[in-house]
């Protein structure tokens, strides 16, 4: 299923309340590696302390057994789960649950703080749809995010594997959706215009790796969505072509080289930024409900 | 013979022996390849299209690579009245069962199977497809 979002409304379709800036804040500007998550079995939100405490054993017992996380300093873990009730689509979705682990020195006096070394959050955004005739005592979150040290995701991710029977699928994002991306979000408008639409490129079967990076003035790529884009707050397949097909055409008049040619591997705009690994990095609020969205609608297509 | 478009240059026409069939390889996460063959479609003569003409989409084994929605293709195929057949060159099984295909419709377009024309054998092909 290589292409499932023929008609795509950007813009989420229920007034909601705008999530608190404050609480979102620390989703922005981080490089989350993107996972699809199945379905969690005998999830239930009123356990989260239990649910810390055995993370946390688990952890522990992970380490006694020498699959040591960090060499040299003794670190306990400590685990929180939490709610964002914040994040979700409509009331249908599931609230986002947050993993954090943090550590305290063994060494250290009592008075200093937890330093967090792993976050992880599950969540979904307008998933319902595509969610129907989920039987019971199941819990949809499709998209995981992680943020730190690759050890600790995969013991975390171990953890709710083993308890909640899920299956956790790295999320790699095609040349495909890669420019979808680029699309949609070089088409929004922000109060102000401040990074470049950057694309970059990787060019196959060559002795060296070459890599081609494309930076484009944000109000030139707005400008020219708007011209492609016949319907506000809908895309399709056929305008997302014409607008890469300009941006291969401008770059071949003054290059000869072919961008289509090559294998999209990045792309990056104001609002965020995404790579072919499955790892993006948002950096707008206002756009973090539409950008969790398509995130959640590409896991949920990797699980089906 | 291969070529990397069309028109095949006109010089060596004269020693050019007759063409039966005529595959078009799009390479999915080239999108400049479609481009290619879309032009070059241009050159070929409408008569082919009865049969003689077919689209071998390659690269299909990396979905995660893929620069060209398989529906473009697909509608490419329907508008040219000819198959589209999917492969992987990588890997040496669908190679090999992929060439032997390939040789199995040239015969069949060179007129060596006795009782099976190439549009016979095409509408044949489209009827399965749509079951």
């Amino acid at each position: 299923n290589f292409n499932f979002f023929p008609f795509l409304l950007f813009s989420p379709p229920h007034p909601q309340e705008k999530a608190d800036p404050q609480k979102t804040a620390f989703l922005l500007r981080k490089a989350w590696t993107l996972y699809s998550v199945t379905p969690l079995y005998g999830f239930r939100r009123a356990r989260l302390r239990d649910y810390a405490r055995l993370l946390g054993a688990f952890i522990a017992a992970e380490k006694q057994k020498g699959l040591a996380v960090e060499v040299g300093v003794e670190l306990d873990i400590k685990v929180a789960l939490s709610s964002l009730p914040d994040i979700r689509g409509s009331e249908l979705d599931q609230a986002a649950l947050l993993v954090q682990l943090s550590s305290r020195s063994r060494a250290s006096s009592r008075n200093s703080e937890d330093k967090p070394v792993w976050s992880g959050w599950f969540c979904s955004v307008f998933g319902d749809d595509l969610f129907e005739n989920v039987p019971e005592h199941f819990t949809c979150l499709p998209l995981f995010l992680s943020h730190g040290a690759e050890s600790y995701t995969s013991l975390v991710g171990s953890w709710f594997q083993k308890t909640f029977d899920c299956c956790f699928r790295r999320l790699a994002i095609s040349p495909l959706n890669l420019s979808w991306m680029v699309a949609m979000w070089a088409g929004c408008k922000l109060d102000r215009a401040t990074s470049a639409v950057e694309l970059v490129f990787s060019v196959p079967r060559l002795a060296q790796p070459l890599d081609i990076s494309y930076a484009i003035h944000p109000e030139d790529a707005q400008a020219l969505w708007d011209t492609v884009q016949k319907t506000p707050g809908e895309i399709t397949q056929e305008e997302v072509d014409i607008f890469m097909d300009c941006l291969y055409a401008h770059f071949h008049r003054h290059f000869k080289i072919h961008l289509s040619a090559a294998k999209l591997v990045k792309v990056s705009t104001a609002v965020a930024s995404a790579h072919c690994d499955g790892i993006v990095k948002i950096l707008n609020s206002q756009y973090l409900p539409g950008v969790l969205m398509l995130l959640t609608e590409l896991a949920i297509s990797q699980i089906q | 013979h291969l070529a990397t478009s069309l028109p095949l240059p006109s010089e060596r026409d004269h020693l050019r022996p007759r063409i039966d069939l005529v595959v078009f390889m799009i390479d999915i996460r080239s999108k400049y390849s479609l481009k290619n063959v879309e032009t070059s479609l241009a050159y070929v003569d409408a008569s082919y299209f009865l049969g003689k003409v077919c689209f071998l989409v390659t690269g299909v084994g990396r979905k995660n690579d893929c620069s060209i929605e398989t529906n473009s293709i697909c509608k490419l195929g329907e508008a040219y009245c000819s198959p589209v057949l999917f492969c992987e060159l990588e890997l040496e099984g669908v190679r090999v069962a992929t060439a032997q295909r390939l040789v199995r419709m040239l015969g069949i377009c060179a007129g060596h199977i006795p009782g099976v024309s190439a549009l016979s054998f095409v509408s044949l092909m489209r009827k399965s497809n749509d079951d």
